[in-house]
């Protein structure tokens, strides 16, 4: 039992439990911890581990030793695998599709949101609520299946496009060739990601106070005007945010080639990093090269979300005077 | 909406392509059905003994159990950053949104190794455990549990004597609700749309979700276009179901708690 003197209103409380005061206070203390700990655990075993291995392994090699019978050995081979990476033009063409591919996905996709966005906070608008449903719902169609659907669009032989063209006396439009091919899986993120990116958009153009609109409206702004002086600006968060993770998603494209890939000859099986990145990996059996693939590929993601976020930060607040 | 039919125009293809027998694929215009649906959706299910089904349930039992487990985890993890005030809260938080940042796939390659050295690799387990924790969700409970518990009714609680976990199981995870089903949501759908994690780990066919399973019907179908209106028809059978869950869950959806999160 307690020999503390205890405050009347805590007597109650100390009755039922009988703990003196340091411990229940040590309880208090542990109990946020309590309620982190599966999460810290899964955190740590499935990204803080992998992420140390893969830069162990990133400065680890096979070597032959000892002659012409020697045996082939792991050891540290110390930045060798980062210089091949880098200098495997393979790969360094791969990094330089996904910029080309992101280059025209990322603008397109964020600007579309923005625009279907404006479009449905217009404030006549017939059939809104049915256009953002459709708008938003290929978010739920996987990356494969969608990939899939356009394939079968873009093939000239189940292609509703070439159908036509054929029939007015053209021939097949060829989907697969270069440029078009950038623009066609372009496409497919533009018609995947629209959707969710103009949500996020819209809910940000909600929360913000009608007043703000019907003042300007007062002062004579026209609704082009609004959408352009008041709204923008205003959710230029909500756009750096899905910027951040469009671009994320351009460097991690894997699906949509890897599926096109049988319906076309033009991708190649290492046409992007992650394509790279698997085949050294579990096909050429050189798991250091791969991880330090994967490790060059994560710095340039994560140096291109760092210089997204100090370039919009700068033109939101910088750029007010 | 003209953005409304950009975005159906593919969804009707499929619809309509479903309905043709091989030779109508190739030869009539694309959106004119065709007269070989029953024979389609037949043949599907018959395809390595029912195997597609078998797919589509492991997609379920995939999504469905990451989902909600990843949910929990998120929700105890983030109550416990908005609720309470402890040393390392701080440090905790920064990790955890620096997760957000780590891009989920280049993890995929060690953690196989890791899932393999455990024996793990192939298992069901390994495409599971892997997609529980949710940096960006956890970010999302806190937003919501410092906006929708409010700080005196856990303390009216304790007063009345309830643990810690009744607090939280009981008073925070019901006001927390609606803000669970997003990421729910959230997790559900990415978990089902993941590719490169099963694509990954596992080797024996009857354990693919179906992404995985449409993809090699796609690879073994490249030189075969018999092939084709099977792969036509699953992927239409596998819209199917999320385009009904997004519709059915689109009154909880709340897609502000994203966009609040920004500001927060």
């Amino acid at each position: 039992m307690s020999t503390d003197v205890v405050p009347a209103s805590q007597a109650a409380r100390t009755a039922r439990a009988p703990r003196t005061r340091s411990t229940r206070h040590r309880a208090r203390a542990a109990t946020p911890w309590l309620f982190a700990s599966p999460a810290i655990a899964f955190f740590t075993a499935f990204l803080i581990i992998p992420i140390g291995y893969a830069l162990y392994l990133s400065f680890r090699g096979y070597r032959v030793s000892g002659g012409a019978f020697g045996r082939r050995e792991e050891t540290f081979v110390g930045l060798e695998n980062y210089a091949t990476a880098l200098s495997d033009p393979e790969f360094v063409a791969g990094l330089g599709r996904s910029l080309i591919y992101g280059a025209i996905a990322v603008p397109s996709v964020l600007g579309l949101a923005l625009l279907f966005a404006l479009l449905l906070d217009h404030p006549r608008v017939p059939g809104r609520s049915f256009a953002r449903t459709a708008i938003f719902l290929p978010y739920a169609v996987p990356g494969v299946i969608a990939s899939l659907l356009w394939g079968f669009l873009y093939l000239p032989s189940t292609s509703p496009v070439s159908y036509v063209a054929r029939e007015l006396g053209g021939s097949s439009v060829d989907f697969f060739g270069y440029p078009a091919l950038y623009f066609a899986l372009a496409n497919i993120a533009l018609w995947s990601g629209v959707g969710f990116n103009m949500i996020i958009i819209y809910t940000s153009l909600r929360s913000v106070p009608t007043e703000i609109y019907e003042a300007a409206r007062i002062d004579g702004a026209s609704e082009r005007q609004i959408a352009l002086r008041i709204k923008i600006p205003l959710v230029t968060p909500a756009l750096v945010l899905t910027g951040l993770f469009s671009v994320i998603g351009t460097l991690q494209l894997y699906s949509e080639p890897a599926t096109l890939r049988p319906m076309s000859n033009t991708i190649s099986s290492t046409w992007v990093p992650l394509m790279k990145i698997y085949q050294e990996a579990f096909m050429n059996d050189n798991l250091g090269g791969a991880a330090a693939a994967s490790v060059v590929l994560a710095l340039g993601i994560l140096a291109l979300s760092l210089l997204l976020l100090r370039f919009f930060q700068r033109r939101t607040f910088g750029g007010a005077a | 909406m003209l953005g409304a039919v950009y975005t159906l125009l593919p969804v009707a293809w499929v619809l309509v392509a479903t309905s043709k027998s091989p030779r109508e694929l190739f030869t009539t215009f694309s959106f004119a059905p065709g007269t070989g649906l029953l024979d389609n959706l037949a043949n599907l299910s018959a395809y390595g003994g029912g195997q597609f089904w078998l797919w589509g349930l492991n997609s379920a039992l995939y999504a469905g159990v990451g989902a909600i487990v990843s949910t929990l985890v998120s929700a105890m993890a983030g109550y416990a950053l908005a609720k309470f005030r402890f040393r390392g809260r701080e440090l905790l938080f920064s990790g955890i949104l620096a997760g957000v940042l780590v891009p989920g796939i280049v993890l995929a390659v060690p953690q196989y190794l890791l899932m393999a050295q455990l024996g793990l690799a192939g298992t069901r387990w390994s495409v599971i455990l892997p997609v529980i924790i949710n940096p960006f969700g956890i970010f999302l409970c806190r937003v919501f549990a410092a906006a929708a518990v409010p700080d005196d009714t856990i303390e009216a609680a304790r007063l009345d004597g309830a643990g810690e976990l009744r607090v939280f199981g009981a008073i925070a995870l019901p006001m927390m609700t609606q803000g669970l089903v997003t990421v729910f949501l959230l997790q559900f759908v990415g978990i089902w749309n993941n590719f490169l994690l099963p694509f990954i780990m596992l080797s024996d066919q009857d354990k693919y979700p179906i992404t995985l399973g449409l993809y090699t019907f796609l690879s073994k179908g490249a030189g075969d276009t018999d092939l084709y209106p099977l792969i036509i028809a699953g992927s239409a059978v596998s819209v199917i179901p999320l385009i009904a869950l997004v519709l059915l869950l689109q009154r909880f959806w709340r897609a502000d708690l994203l966009a609040g999160g920004l500001k927060g």
